[in-house]
């Protein structure tokens, strides 16, 4: 089945099949040392610029600041949900995170 | 690739998007097929149509851009009409109630809560008073800003409300200029004081003179590639051409339709025309106007004004608004009248009209900084104007801090914002009234917050810029804001430097009170600005300054607003949303 994801109004968005599913200004998880060295990193998402689907993992580019050391700087890559049987499922920002490889086994 | 936008663009775009608009409105919300609302929603941008964010689908922002800002007599009037008719929402804002119109930093009217079901007679309305929304958003020429009194000011050089309403009319619903790369926002600024703020548009038409031929003409110096947005401001920069009062619709049409035909359409995070001259720079885009998008000679730059900017310039005694009472070049007066975060109820909304008629011309000019002003009140009646009881709260006197406040949207409608802005600024400023006495000699202190980094409220050219972030407080994520200081215009702009990061909400009055406190006793003189003040210290000096901390100011807007279907509903949760809902407001079931 084909997923459609894009990114929408300036980036504010990932849309998952016409619907928006995951907004910038939420604090995400980040394990250590896939955006800085905080042990975890709260990064606090500002704008998407890129989103591509890996397997059934939906993987958004964008750009985020860390809220205890404040590096700034895009990130590539990052689960946002996944699609099981045609439905989006979003992760919890609160779960922690890593960054997808391009071309990893997500599933 | 060309992005999704480019295609939707490509397929359906323009003016043809008004008979598929009023063909939904007439079937209802839930003719927009599923898999189209993407599309669609970017398409009504063009009409001046914004989808609301997330939990409040089927609910729309309209925006109306009137040239230059100026509101004709019965135009003002009409469009509070058409909110109190038309623009209320499922709950109340605390501070608002429900039903108001929005005035923003670029001279326009926004208006929220608005059904796709009445945009056809609300566009009937708008055009039975000249008004429309057309290119009020979208990849198009947006709202031309300019002197918000053009035509009536002692401070004029060239009457930039001709050429505002000149581009305007040649502009909107032009074929050939309706599909650009990225949204254009064009500036005519024509007195002396620099208060078109054409420093930070796309295209600025600035006053200048010329020699030519042996005779002194007066027009205009071009410059190209400003804005805020994105962590990448820009000051536009100087082209090297002059254009009298006739080139100019010549030149800003060579401009545009190189933007047009030049601009990034792969990637719209590098599309604006600040990243082409960026990349060209000011000479080849003169060169490539001249050679191929204009068919006369461009004139060199004039002698401009620059040097008498004073408008937002930051020094003590200087223009930093059009609060207030003012005379015109005609004897009458114009009267200025603020308004807090721009937002205007619809009861006071019929109050000033009515007061711009019996005193005024019945004209309402909108200003870029999200006030308004009365044109041609005559001097003796000045003084009844003032006793009006709107204008109490609307006040051409308002204390400082309320005269410097702007605020964006926020997260109480706006799907990019990461915190909740007008409420929150609102109680600054109330709190700030109460609490903190301004330095001798400060009588103008502009505060700026914008949600984020799309920079609506123009953060980077105030005295104190606050942008909208996050932090982590006794282990929780709460709403914070970027403190930055030093940001201005006139003749040597300057963006604020971000001194303070991620300072929580709450305790960001403390900071602004301690920030003045520490201002007042480490400045040279009382005639030293807070401008001036900050640019003779570095960074570190000044984050020193700031000492954020929590008052007896309360933040009731912590949590994440932005997970709310409307931040201040009773029950706020994101399922507890009524929408989408249809023409009548009921709720649309999901399985529906």
């Amino acid at each position: 089945m084909t997923i459609a994801v894009r990114t929408l109004d300036d980036g504010a968005w990932i849309s998952v099949n016409d619907s928006r599913q995951v907004s910038v200004s939420d604090v995400w998880t980040l394990s250590h040392g896939s955006f800085c060295e905080c042990e975890p990193a709260y990064v606090l998402l500002e704008g998407f610029f890129g989103v591509d689907v890996s397997g059934s993992v939906v993987v958004a580019d964008t750009v985020g600041r860390c809220l205890e050391c404040g590096t700034q700087d895009s990130i590539e890559r990052l689960p946002v949900g996944r699609v099981v049987d045609g439905e989006f499922k979003p992760y919890s920002p609160e779960g922690v995170q890593s960054i997808v490889e391009p071309g990893a086994e997500t599933d | 690739m060309a992005s999704d936008v480019e295609q939707w663009k490509d397929e359906l775009y323009g003016t043809d998007i008004r008979a598929e608009i009023e063909r939904f409105a007439e079937e209802g919300w839930d003719a927009i097929p599923d898999d189209e609302h993407d599309a669609w929603f970017e398409r009504f941008k063009w009409y001046g149509l914004y989808h609301q964010r997330a939990g409040q689908e089927s609910y729309f922002m309209m925006r109306i851009g009137p040239p230059g800002g100026v509101l004709e007599p019965g135009q003002f009037r009409q469009i509070v009409e058409i909110a109190d008719d038309f623009s209320r929402g499922p709950a109340e804002n605390p501070e608002f109630g429900n039903g108001w119109i929005d005035v923003t930093t670029r001279q326009a009217i926004q208006l929220h809560w608005i059904r796709l079901e009445d945009v056809p007679e609300i566009f009937d309305r708008l055009e039975e008073v000249g008004l429309s929304t057309v290119q009020a958003c979208g990849d198009s020429w947006r709202n031309i800003v300019g002197c918000p009194v053009a035509g009536k000011d002692k401070h004029e050089h060239v009457d930039a409300d001709a050429l505002a309403t000149e581009l305007h009319d040649t502009f909107k619903e032009n074929e050939a200029h309706s599909n650009l790369p990225r949204k254009w926002k064009v500036s005519v600024t024509g007195c002396d004081e620099g208060c078109g703020q054409g420093d930070i548009n796309d295209l600025a038409f600035e006053p200048a003179e010329k020699e030519i031929d042996g005779e002194t003409v007066t027009g205009y110096n071009v410059r190209v590639g400003g804005g805020l947005s994105r962590n990448e401001p820009r000051f536009a920069r100087n082209i090297d051409v002059f254009a009298t009062p006739e080139q100019a619709v010549d030149v800003a049409g060579g401009i545009s339709a190189l933007f047009r035909d030049n601009g990034d359409r792969e990637n719209r995070y590098n599309a604006r025309i600040k990243f082409l001259v960026d990349e060209w720079g000011p000479e080849k885009l003169r060169e490539t106007l001249q050679e191929e998008y204009v068919d006369f000679e461009l004139e060199t730059a004039g002698d401009d004004l620059r040097e008498s900017y004073s408008y937002n310039a930051g020094e003590a005694d200087g223009k930093h608004d059009h609060v207030g009472v003012h005379e015109q070049v005609d004897g009458n007066y114009y009267v200025g009248l603020n308004v807090l975060v721009g937002r205007i109820g619809v009861d006071e909304g019929y109050e000033l009209a009515d007061a711009a008629d019996e005193y005024g011309s019945g004209e309402v000019r909108l200003t870029q900084r999200q006030n308004i002003i009365f044109t041609d009140v005559d001097e003796e009646s000045v003084d009844d104007l003032r006793e009006v009881p709107v204008l109490e709260k609307y006040s051409p006197d308002p204390h400082p801090f309320q005269r410097g406040s702007i605020a964006c949207t926020g997260t109480e409608f706006c799907s990019l914002s990461i915190v909740e802005t007008k409420n929150r600024q609102v109680r600054y400023a109330r709190w700030l009234k109460e609490n903190v006495e301004l330095p001798e000699g400060v009588e103008n202190f502009h505060i700026h917050l914008s949600g984020c980094t799309a920079s609506c409220a123009q953060p980077q050219i105030a005295d104190v810029s606050l942008r909208g972030m996050k932090t982590r407080k006794d282990g929780e994520p709460v709403e914070a804001l970027d403190i930055g200081l030093g940001g201005g215009l006139g003749e040597e702009p300057q963006f604020a430097s971000w001194i303070a990061e991620r300072i929580p909400a709450d305790e960001v009055p403390g900071a602004i009170a301690n920030l003045l406190e520490n201002f007042d006793e480490a400045r040279d003189s009382e005639a030293q600005s807070f401008r001036e003040f900050v640019a003779d210290r570095d960074d570190e000096e000044l984050a020193d300054l700031i000492e954020p901390e929590e008052t007896d100011y309360d933040d009731p807007f912590m949590h994440n607003t932005k997970r709310t279907w409307y931040p201040y509903a009773e029950d706020d949760d994101l399922d507890s949303s009524p929408a989408p809902a249809k023409a009548d407001g009921t709720p649309i079931p999901s399985d529906d």
